[in-house]
């Protein structure tokens, strides 16, 4: 199944056993996944496969009942976001974890404000926010302006630019282009292109769209029912191949149904 | 009420000082901003300067006077506007402490309690009446944040509590105050301007907090976004549990204040009265009760503009009876004239 055979020790993130439960639903029941350093490793499955369960265990959101993980080849329990943090783990969710009502400049430094004694430097966070957001191409007429007032894609943008600058050597993006139109996708994929150029940081992605997923990822896990069914080399798949797993095993729930109906 | 409500929230962390780099649209957009932040709170500032001008102006003699001013400022609008500050956190923070009047009505018996039967000194005492409000907030919090109720029932369980408790205690019968905390109670609230520049400090201290600190920033998101701001790793429930504690620490402030401009610890003093006055206060000042957004300036201009109201119709004569329908009508349109000045405003903006 393992698609590379991975130098002990160096991977950015192992996920050994992992298993998360709510109440009687069983969310993952088992899950296997490595991230090799300076990698882009593809997370896809359908939707209520568990990804972003996992994901949100990944980034010390959520804590998994079962298994574990390894960072930088070392056994955590990840307490908390800023616990992961803490250990350059940076998430952007799917729901983006924006605040309207804050200017842009104040989510984009979201629980990392920077301060002058207990003050907040505003004039700093702005002036570096502004700078982020050119130096990626994001066109935002002001930084001063509340995110409700932005589009989806532009508040889209906004998250990953924030998981992007915070020097986290683990990012982990939900969904990064679901609300994007076309120009939007291309400036984040140049930027993934560019952190994978450089090689420091190592990036799990879930994505909906096979295509996206393929052109910017080394490989390709696929999440089935809370276990990862499928693991290959980007190259070595295809969105068609994709594609018939995922309606295969739809195909083959409708059957199970209808026999016992 | 939300389309208001998001807009608001630029004014959080304004710009201090507007920034000079970008291109020529960027700078006007950004003023613009600025000037729209500012104007929020020039919609209750507008209000509260008209209806001082018009009893100032309709009751020359009485209303305008040295007696009056500390009727108006210190004895009625300072404690609202200190209560105020506290709902305002809170409120933004998504939560409401309805308790905050029974705190304010039991501190100021832990001082006597404290000083008389045990022996405490006075300026102890004093503090363990401002902890205990500190205590109150503290339970709150724990029912609220960490046993899960709303804090609409939270608080009202425990200001019953404490009302019941403070009828025990005292047989239903006022104190007076202890004679060894006397000295301390000229600073604290016995002196007619001493509440007013209380209220003025505390107003100015948390407009800072709100506006200009990480704590002031995480209260706006947590009740903005609470899910977005825990997984930005925001501790939400610290920020809320802060903010009851705050809000209990000030209602026992206003408390032990009443007791020494009053000089008397009456267990029937507080209760719900300052509780509605300083939530209506603070709504009237722009903040939102959905949370998310608020402004403790806005605040304070609503307690002046609601005790100008109390305080003039009681100057104008209108019957104790029938004060609290006219009273509740001039809510109503205060607020209305603030709901729509500012559609007004959003309208001339778009």
């Amino acid at each position: 199944m393992t698609a590379q055979t991975p130098e002990p020790g160096g991977d950015a993130l192992r996920a050994e056993h992992v298993g998360k439960r709510f109440g009687a639903v069983t969310a993952l029941s088992d899950i296997n996944l490595r991230l090799g350093r300076g990698e882009v490793l593809g997370l896809l499955g359908d939707n209520g496969a568990g990804k972003s369960t996992l994901l949100k265990i990944l980034c010390g959101f959520q804590q998994q009942d079962a298994g574990r993980l390894v960072i930088n080849g070392e056994e955590v329990l990840l307490k908390s976001v800023d616990h992961a943090r803490s250990l350059g783990i940076d998430a952007v969710y799917q729901d983006l974890a924006l605040i309207n009502q804050l200017t842009v400049y104040h989510n984009m430094f979201l629980n990392r404000e920077r301060v002058r004694g207990t003050l907040l430097n505003n004039r700093s966070m702005r002036a570096t926010a502004r700078e982020h957001l050119d130096a990626m191409g994001i066109n935002i007429p002001s930084v001063d302006v509340p995110v409700a007032s932005l589009s989806g894609g532009q508040r889209q943008a906004i998250a990953i630019a924030r998981a992007v600058y915070s020097d986290a050597k683990i990012l982990l993006l939900d969904e990064p282009f679901a609300a994007m139109g076309a120009k939007e996708v291309a400036i984040i994929m140049d930027v993934l292109q560019d952190l994978k150029g450089q090689g420091e940081v190592s990036i799990i992605i879930i994505a909906h769209n096979y295509g996206q997923a393929l052109e910017i990822c080394d490989r390709i896990n696929l999440l089935q029912q809370g276990e990862i069914t499928l693991d290959k080399v980007s190259k070595d798949t295809s969105v068609a191949e994709l594609n018939d797993i995922v309606v295969a095993e739809y195909r083959q729930a409708m059957q199970e149904r209808r026999r016992s109906a | 009420m939300s389309k208001t409500t998001e807009k608001d929230g630029a004014l959080i962390g304004q710009p201090d000082g507007l920034p000079g780099s970008g291109n020529r649209t960027i700078g006007m957009l950004r003023q613009g901003v600025g000037i729209f932040g500012r104007q929020r709170e020039a919609t209750v500032l507008v209000v509260t300067v008209a209806l001082l001008l018009y009893f100032g102006l309709t009751n020359q003699t009485t209303f305008v006077s040295q007696t009056n001013a500390i009727d108006l400022f210190s004895e009625t609008a300072a404690p609202i506007a200190i209560i105020a500050v506290g709902e305002v956190l809170l409120l933004i923070c998504g939560e409401i402490d309805l308790s905050v009047g029974f705190i304010y009505t039991f501190a100021p018996f832990i001082i006597f309690y404290m000083n008389v039967y045990w022996g405490v000194p006075a300026i102890i005492a004093i503090i363990l009446g401002l902890v205990f409000g500190l205590v109150c907030g503290l339970v709150n919090g724990f029912l609220t944040v960490t046993l899960g109720l709303p804090s609409f029932i939270t608080t009202l369980g425990t200001g019953f509590i404490l009302a019941g408790m403070a009828l025990y205690f005292a047989h239903a019968e006022p104190k007076s105050i202890p004679p060894a905390t006397v000295n301390f109670g000229k600073w604290i609230g016995a002196d007619p301007w001493s509440q007013f520049i209380w209220a003025v400090v505390i107003v100015a201290i948390f407009h800072i907090v709100l506006t200009r600190t990480r704590w002031g920033l995480h209260t706006v998101a947590t009740g903005g976004n609470q899910l977005g701001a825990r997984e930005s790793g925001i501790n939400v429930s610290r920020i809320k549990y802060g903010n009851f504690m705050i809000t209990g620490v000030l209602g026992a402030l206003v408390g032990i204040q009443t007791a020494f401009y009053t000089n008397t610890i009456d267990p029937l003093a507080g209760q719900y009265l300052p509780m509605f006055y300083s939530v209506t206060a603070a709504v009237i000042g722009g903040t939102a009760m959905l949370g998310g957004s608020g402004t403790v300036m806005g605040a304070f201009l609503g307690a002046i503009a609601l005790s100008t109201l109390i305080d003039g119709f009681d100057i104008v004569g209108i019957s104790a009876n029938s004060l609290q329908i006219v009273f509740g009508g001039a809510i109503l349109l205060a607020m209305i004239a603030n709901v729509q000045l500012t559609r007004l405003r959003e309208r001339g903006r778009t």
